[in-house]
């Protein structure tokens, strides 16, 4: 099995249907008699809606149905679901407004859906959808995440004061203040985590489906979770069994986080099916998706780092303001706290640390989990603080983030802000990185810049971030609404072939062909006797779905804990057959052996044995073999690791080319390299995306100004150089497989590493600080500002 | 955003303001106009088609009139819905003043759009409404200053 069993770089099986167009999306799937639903959204931030005229749409020609926000309310239609509650620090729950399908008595964001057509054609839904007389009084906006917590700022909600969805904290401040007045010197920084449009390549689309002679619904649905989708919708929003709901997740073209959640257009097309007996699909065009998708990020943060006068980290403080939107996503509470300030310790010993946090309504589209999911931002604010104390001390930035590491035999390490690291060794990625780049040779190649008159910098971020959410009980208390561990059936043919039903949905991460080498290796059988199967409630038990690099730490781990079970019971199946006590068959090879002997029976001869009993323990062992396990993970997993990135900036035009990038990352066991890579790299890009190009803007009155790729700009391939990446492992301890977890480190540890590279590249002009992304003119402006200063 | 302009129009200044206030004038200057009408006295309801960048529409408008001071100028003040499109809605200052026997226009227009038109053509806009202007005064100019005898 060495081809194609762990560590192998097997070619993902998925990527001959990708790469040949026979990929099955929600949105190449029709079901008979189907209609088609067009969303009329609110094309203004804010307003009361006085009125809603559908007569003259409703009898447009092909329109079946118009529905409003009344309609669905009167049917007893709930509001979206939030899945996590956050309380403020004074004991109050969070504010968690009404968030209907369809607006009941205000929009609050361009782009709130107001009412839904659905006809024969989309065509037909969409003309429809201009004769809907819509009646709405404008009232002021706030899109800006400062202005919005500013008193006298527009108000979102009557129930809300303030805009404020909860004031949290995390650490002990008295502790903490006391630890700066020791301080010999403290480094501040103020900055702005950029807000991100998710952009996954397929645009969300449902179908809604009923068959009334059974009253059973289904969706088909671009979801990261199938199970959680049927759970939120079926149990909240709609009320609707789960043996009369199934939901199928079948290709996805990708969710970094966005598809993660429960979406209003996925109860509209199930309810409205339901209504009409008929199936219901709705596809986002892309200019919809960057005003519905759930966005990313969205922080204001001030930062303070104390260290004393050997550059040893004393403490650190941060306080936050995090936009959520003008509704809670489904998630969207716990990213700017439990997802992001227990990471603010980050890989150094700082011994307290203490964080507040502001959430903020807003008029813009909801915020979320989008790829690292608060953790990009606690890495951002941590990195960019450490440069700037090295370059205040005048400490070398590799050299001071070395003397304040967490020790490689400090395992495990409790932090100040709550989370117990279980093992890492951050000298080792630190080193490697260092040496991948040629950190040694840099000041030459500065020097060499500056004579074609370029200014080149290096930064580095060494980063650690928690995947793999969990255990349930501990998220519990924390204030999540769901249970966090994951589902795995293993079921053995008679033949001996395998098929594997996993709750960690595949939408680009390749689990088709990682799970198939865990279970052809671990089996001892060929690669392609195992057959992986998820994203469908119907066929698989349960899940809890494919977000925060959870999938092979997790999902992964569960579909072991299931195949040591099919062992057990093989090897007592085995021993009988052999005539042998149990305690003397071992399992090796994919072959079932008495101890010291040649009398063997390979892993297919004992399926066969389970599903045609003759010669079998019947007494003892029931037939067949097909075994379930549910895995709840007693920590999270923390991936770590060193990102380095080299620029060069023009002076002329403030253009920034990325020209070097190192990555060494521990993410664990390795099951498949090239995916590891892949994974990284892509998640390179888009951290690069963050930091040099990509920027969601609202404007003074609300608007939705980067609405399409004329305005927002998303990394290309000439965006990036060769990326070296490398693999260090540290195995996690309490997982099975001894993984971490690799889908978010790219775009945890990357944007402050290219962030540093630019201040780096402009600090002999004076320049602190460049706020991402660092465009051509923010750049340009910098040095601008930077060299008007030192001329005055 | 903010858009001005100028124009030289060859007519005297009671013309111009004349046909400033007439729909029959406004409808054959207005780019797109497919219907102008006067719903009260200061007031028009306006139907036309524009395309601003990718996006093309059909707007329906209310145009009112207001700080009247004739024949020195108003303000017209108007919103236009574009249905799926979005909307546009601004104001713009028209002043007149006599040079000889011609008039010099004069225009200051503040612009507002939002939906679609905001979110994928924003940066389109300016230089679409410029272009907007442009048409009509261009058109006026010619409308207006057709009707009287050029000068030997």
């Amino acid at each position: 099995m060495a081809d194609t069993g762990i560590g192998a770089a097997v070619r993902r099986t998925e990527d001959l249907r990708f790469l040949t167009g026979k990929g099955r999306y929600t949105d190449d799937i029709n079901r008979p008699g189907q209609l088609y639903a067009y969303i009329l959204r609110s094309s203004v931030p804010h307003a009361t809606i006085r009125s809603i005229d559908t007569a003259a749409a409703v009898a447009a020609p092909g329109v079946v149905a118009v529905y409003t926000g009344a309609d669905m309310a009167g049917a007893g239609v709930n509001g979206l679901p939030c899945g996590w509650q956050v309380h403020s620090k004074d004991g109050e729950p969070m504010k968690e407004p009404a968030h209907p399908p369809l607006a009941v008595g205000k929009v609050r964001h361009v782009g709130d859906p107001v009412a839904v057509v659905i006809a024969e054609s989309y065509a037909q839904a969409r003309e429809a959808a201009d004769a809907i007389a819509l009646d709405l009084e404008e009232l002021p906006a706030v899109a800006d995440t400062r202005a919005a917590s500013a008193s006298g700022a527009p108000q979102l909600f009557d129930e809300v004061p303030g805009n404020l969805c909860y004031d949290w904290e995390i650490g002990d401040k008295a502790v903490n203040d006391a630890a700066f007045a020791k301080a010999a010197h403290v480094a501040k920084l103020d900055l702005v985590n950029n807000r991100l449009v998710p952009n996954a390549m397929e645009p969300r689309c449902y179908i809604g489906d009923y068959d009334p002679t059974r009253g059973e619904y289904t969706l088909y649905t671009s979801t990261q979770n199938p199970h959680v989708i049927r759970l939120l919708m079926g149990a909240f929003v709609l009320g609707i069994p789960e043996n009369k709901l199934r939901v199928v997740g079948p290709d996805v073209g990708g969710g970094f986080g966005s598809k993660i959640y429960h979406y209003a257009e996925e109860a509209i097309v199930t309810w409205s099916a339901g209504q009409l007996g008929r199936a219901v699909k709705w596809t986002a065009e892309r200019s919809e998706s960057f005003m519905s998708d759930a966005h990313g990020r969205d922080h204001v943060t001030h930062v303070e780092l104390a260290l004393d006068a050997d550059g040893v980290f004393l403490a650190m403080r941060v306080s936050t303001l995090a936009n959520m939107g003008a509704y809670l996503s489904t998630f969207a509470p716990c990213v700017p706290t439990y997802l992001y300030a227990t990471l603010l310790a980050g890989c150094y010993r700082t011994p307290t640390v203490y964080c507040n946090v502001k959430a903020v309504f807003t008029n813009t589209v909801p915020v979320d989990a989008y790829r690292g999911a608060g953790r990009p931002e606690a890495t951002y604010l941590i990195e960019r603080i450490v440069d700037v104390a090295a370059d205040e001390t005048g400490i070398d930035p590799a050299e001071l983030r070395r003397r304040n590491f967490i020790p490689k035999d400090a395992f495990p390490y409790q932090t100040p802000v709550a989370l117990v690291y279980d093992i890492g060794d951050y000298d080792q990625t630190l080193d490697a990185a260092l040496a991948a780049i040629d950190y040694q040779g840099f000041e030459a190649r500065r020097a060499e810049a500056a004579k074609r008159g370029r200014y080149r910098g290096i930064g580095i971020s060494t980063y650690i971030e928690a995947c793999g959410i969990a255990p349930s009980n501990v998220v519990g208390s924390l204030g999540a609404r769901a249970g966090l561990y994951e589902a795995a059936q293993v079921r053995v043919h008679p033949t001996g072939s395998v098929s594997v039903y996993t709750g960690s949905h595949s939408h680009g991460q390749g689990h088709e062909t990682t799970f198939a080498q865990l279970v052809s290796d671990t089996f001892g059988i060929p690669f392609e006797s195992v057959e992986i199967v998820h994203g469908d409630t119907d066929k698989v038990l349960f899940g809890m779905g494919t977000y925060g690099s959870r999938s092979l730490a997790v999902g992964g781990t569960a579909i072991v804990k299931a195949m040591n079970k099919v062992i057990e019971k093989a090897r007592k199946a085995a021993a009988h057959i052999l005539e042998a006590s149990e305690a003397d068959v071992e399992f090796a090879d994919g072959q079932f052996r008495v101890k010291g002997t040649d009398r063997a029976m390979s892993f297919g001869e004992v399926a066969l044995a389970a599903y045609v009993p003759h010669k079998y323990p019947l007494d003892e062992l029931e037939p067949g073999l097909d075994e379930t396990a549910f895995y709840d993970p007693k920590n999270f997993t923390f991936p770590a690791g060193c990102h380095v990135a080299e620029v060069e900036i023009d002076p002329d035009t403030g253009v920034v080319t990325l020209v070097n990038f190192a990555a060494a990352d521990d993410v664990g066991r390795v099951i498949n390299p090239m995916i590891v890579e892949g994974q990284v790299h892509g998640g390179v890009a888009q951290g690069v995306g963050q930091a040099l190009l990509e920027s969601c803007v609202y404007d003074a009155q609300g608007q939705l100004v980067t609405g399409s790729y004329m305005d927002y700009c998303m990394p290309r391939a000439d965006n990036l150089p060769p990326v070296s990446v490398s693999t260090h492992v540290t195995l996690c301890p309490h997982n099975d497989l001894g993984v971490k977890g690799c889908g978010e480190v790219g775009a945890i540890g990357s944007p402050p590493a290219v962030m540093n590279a630019v201040v780096d590249a402009l600090s002999a002009l004076g320049v602190k600080h460049v706020e991402m992304p660092a465009t051509p003119q923010r750049v340009w402006q910098a040095i601008r500002d930077a060299k008007g200063a030192a001329a005055a | 955003m903010e858009i001005t302009g100028e124009f030289a129009i060859p007519a005297p200044r009671e013309r111009v303001w004349e046909a400033l206030n007439d729909p029959e004038v406004l409808r054959q200057c207005i780019p797109g106009c497919e219907s102008i009408e006067r719903e009260a006295d200061n007031v028009f309801n306006a139907a036309m088609r524009a395309k601003i960048g990718p996006v093309k529409a059909r707007f329906t408008s209310v145009v009112t009139l207001t700080n009247l001071d004739p024949p020195n100028g108003y303000t017209i003040v108007g919103e236009g819905k574009g249905g799926p499109a979005g909307f546009g809605k601004g104001s713009a200052d028209v002043t007149l003043e006599p040079q000889g026997d011609e008039t010099t226009l004069r225009y200051r227009a503040e612009l507002q759009v939002g939906g679609k038109l905001a979110q994928i053509g924003s940066r389109l806009v300016a230089g679409a409404a410029r272009k907007i202007a442009d048409d009509f005064f261009g058109k006026f100019q010619e409308v207006v200053g057709g009707e009287t005898p050029p000068s030997a």
